[in-house]
């Protein structure tokens, strides 16, 4: 009769249910957050761990290699949020419009890439940037009159290649997010703004913006974190975690050099954690600047 | 009652595949990402350049089982799988020639960046970790870091070969303390290789190739040949590599340095032989007489094409380079012409070692004595080395087969056969003045600073000599 009543009891039926998340988030976030922290003040060797203060954070603040790895992220960072959020949002618009025929085949096409192992798109975009003249990016060159150019070795087209990576396989699913907030937007409001005289511009900019604020900002925090962590894309871009110049090395690219190749796990902590750090600063600032902690919000 | 119980196993079952989704959710993907990333590495990564790897386009986790049975069982790991072949056919011989010693074994090949990750995951776990590992002379440092805790000395497993190996080769692979504990597959003797066939239709012979002692020479006949052919756009006589410190290795060989001061020393990449090959290739560079490497080296994708489309006619690489003619360039056959290195000043050292694999014995195997005795056995005997030289192509290190003519002109091996000389004639011609530049802790660093940027900023963008070596120097003592 005890589990019955344990069973039914109104108290543990909801930590029952969340028991899986819970255990999972402590298993796969909590523990290794926990270890990252204890892990960057310590120097990870071959005969065990060694406490060694502030030393790798001391070192991160000296080492050029980070700062330039930071500068990428960060800018890659800024590049996404300018890309990825009014382009998608203009086209789920469309999408929601009269104005497209065949919507689904478009919707597949956009997202299909994000369907895609970004190992094998990577490694195509990376022959595709070829500075060899076969590569494809070079055969255009070549149709249009230029000399071959050497894409991935100049800081400039390096991002451009990385963006564009980014753009082909993040767009379609921005759209969706973005979609799937229009669809909460109650039809009754573009209804009585066309009695009221407005045209399209003025219902996209006073309805659909306003309305689809919870899903931008969703967008805009998924997307800063995503972009400060970006790895696989330049991995592959760039055939592993080095570039020329180091214009293709990222925060976690920088982190996996360090705690994986080298074997260097203490100062890869205080990488992943400085990551962490910015992420969270970034994030919360955007988020208390938008009001979402705000109570009349909720 | 039974309804309320059925509803609560349904849960229950509800619970507990929920939880083992999440589980294995997050514990798959991003295995299945890594080895796909090693694989694409090993074809196209830096590191795999410096040694052997980019003939590993193994499939992942390719696994085989061979020996006796009864025999103690083993588990080796390697990121070429013609290595692991190589392995199985010494082992058969192994286990005729010592029936009560005879072993069975695994034999896995895994992607190269994976390989070696797992390997000094295990090791540091303590457990897990093969009996036998092939370790790319790149990762060496790391693997080293702890010598005899994690590995097995060789010294006494090679002492009936050991007379007969090119010392400077075993030394490349020894620990900290003085102990052997890698064996390698070759010497990797950096020579020049010359497009004979195009040179000869710009009426340069093989009398002038001969001729060549120093840089200041080789400069002088590539700018005889362009001015034969008329200096056509995207034609050099060579290129230079900026994802690549080959050609740094061979300046230092040549006057005796070494940028990583050895295992007491400091690192100094500042080096006089240093500034002075690169300021010769960064003049080659503006003057037309070389191009950067498409793609940073010759042993990518790019540089294979590079080479088949004639737009560079020499190149100085290690001799395992040859293998990638047989794989990649075949129709390139009976063209190449292989020749010492020029030097600086005549009379220095004109080779140096580059590259290769040390195969290491871990402290974790369940026989490290007979683990390490079959190790030499495969790749110091000269049952072995012959099988190295005929299946894989390498300059072997037993320096009593190189004048061998039986072994060293062998009219069925497809390397003596490809080359219009025998490439030991070469090798016996420069026994011994074949360097050693010592890969240790700060190796990793030098390459990695060099590769992304120092090279770069002075073959690419112009940036000088001495600039460049300060600001590279900044970033490795920071990690001293």
């Amino acid at each position: 009769m005890k589990i019955k009543k344990f069973l039914y009891s109104q108290k543990v039926a909801p930590y029952v249910f969340v028991l899986p998340f819970i255990l999972s988030f402590a298993l796969f976030w909590i523990y290794p957050l926990c270890s990252t922290i204890m892990m960057s003040f310590q120097d990870v060797g071959p005969a065990g761990a060694e406490w060694v203060g502030l030393k790798n954070f001391s070192k991160l603040l000296k080492d050029t290699v980070f700062h330039t790895a930071i500068k990428n992220s960060m800018q890659y960072m800024l590049w996404t949020l300018v890309l990825l959020i009014p382009f998608p949002m203009a086209f789920a618009v469309l999408m929601d419009s009269r104005l497209v025929k065949a919507k689904g085949v478009w919707k597949a096409f956009l997202y299909l890439p994000a369907l895609t192992s970004v190992v094998i798109s990577g490694t195509l975009f990376r022959l595709m940037f070829s500075e060899y003249k076969t590569g494809q990016m070079n055969v255009i060159m070549a149709a249009l009159g230029f000399g071959t150019f050497k894409w991935l070795k100049v800081k400039a087209t390096g991002l451009m290649a990385l963006l564009i990576v980014c753009c082909w396989r993040w767009t379609g699913v921005n759209m969706l997010y973005f979609l799937s907030g229009l669809k909460a937007i109650d039809g009754a409001l573009y209804e009585s703004a066309e009695i009221d005289g407005a045209n399209a511009w003025q219902k996209f900019r006073y309805i659909t913006i306003p309305l689809l604020k919870p899903t931008t900002i969703y967008v805009l925090t998924i997307s800063v974190y995503a972009g400060l962590s970006m790895f696989m894309e330049s991995y592959m871009l760039w055939a592993g975690p080095d570039s020329p110049n180091n214009i293709g090395l990222t925060i976690v690219g920088y982190l996996y050099k360090r705690g994986i190749t080298k074997n260097q796990l203490g100062y890869g902590s205080a990488v992943g954690l400085v990551l962490l750090v910015m992420a969270l600063i970034i994030n919360i600032v955007q988020l208390v600047l938008n009001g979402t902690f705000k109570k009349e919000e909720r | 009652m039974k309804k309320k119980l059925l509803s609560a196993l349904l849960s229950a079952a509800m619970v507990a595949t929920m939880l083992t989704g999440c589980g294995s959710g997050n514990a798959d993907a991003p295995a299945a990402d890594g080895a796909a990333a090693g694989t694409e590495e090993t074809a196209g990564g830096e590191d795999a350049a410096e040694g052997e790897g980019a003939e590993g386009e193994a499939e992942a986790d390719a696994v085989t089982t061979v020996g006796d049975p009864n025999g103690t069982h083993m588990e080796m790991w390697s990121f070429v799988e013609a290595h692991n072949t190589f392995y199985a056919g010494m082992l058969e011989k192994w286990n005729e020639a010592n029936p009560d010693r005879t072993i069975e074994i695994t034999f896995t090949t895994y992607p190269y960046a994976d390989m070696h990750t797992k390997l000094l995951t295990s090791l540091t776990a303590g457990t897990g970790a093969p009996d036998l590992c092939d370790v790319e002379m790149g990762q060496v440092p790391n693997v080293y870091e702890g010598v005899d805790t994690w590995l097995y000395p060789l010294d006494d497993a090679m002492a009936p070969y050991a007379g007969d190996m090119l010392t400077s080769r075993l030394d490349a692979y020894k620990g900290s303390d003085g102990k052997q504990y890698g064996a390698p597959f070759h010497v990797g003797a950096t020579v020049m290789y010359y497009n004979m066939a195009v040179l000869e239709e710009a009426g340069i012979t093989q009398a002038d190739v001969d001729a060549v002692v120093t840089w200041d020479d080789y400069a002088e006949l590539g700018e005889k040949y362009l001015d034969a052919i008329g200096r056509p756009e995207g034609k050099y006589w060579t290129s230079v590599d900026t994802a690549g410190v080959d050609w740094q290795w061979i300046a230092m060989a040549e006057y005796g340095e070494d940028w990583t001061g050895g295992f007491d020393g400091e690192a100094n990449v500042q080096l006089e032989s240093v500034k002075k090959m690169l300021t010769m290739e960064q003049e080659w560079v503006n003057s037309g007489l070389a191009q950067v490497s498409p793609d940073g080296h010759v042993d990518l994708e790019a540089g294979f094409q590079n080479i088949l489309d004639h737009n560079i006619v020499s190149f100085p690489k290690a001799m395992w380079y040859m293998s990638r003619f047989i794989n990649y360039m075949p129709e390139e056959k009976g063209n190449w012409y292989i020749a010492k290195c020029p030097v600086f000043e005549a009379g220095q050292n004109c080779s140096v070692g580059i590259g290769g694999t040390g195969t290491v014995v871990t402290r974790q195997s369940s026989d490290p004595a007979l683990a390490a005795d079959f190790l030499c056995y495969a790749k110091m005997s000269p049952e072995g080395e012959t099988v190295i030289w005929n299946d894989l192509g390498f300059d072997v290190c037993n320096t009593a087969l190189w004048s061998d003519e039986a072994f060293a002109h062998d009219e069925s091996n497809q390397y003596n056969t490809f080359f219009r000389n025998y490439p030991y004639d070469v090798l016996n011609d420069i026994k011994d003045q074949i360097g050693t530049i010592m890969t240790v802790k700060i190796s990793p660093t030098i390459n990695e600073q060099f590769c992304n940027v120092t090279l770069n900023d002075i073959l690419e963008n112009g940036v000088d000599v001495e600039e460049a070596l300060q600001a590279a120097q900044d970033v490795v003592s920071l990690e001293q």
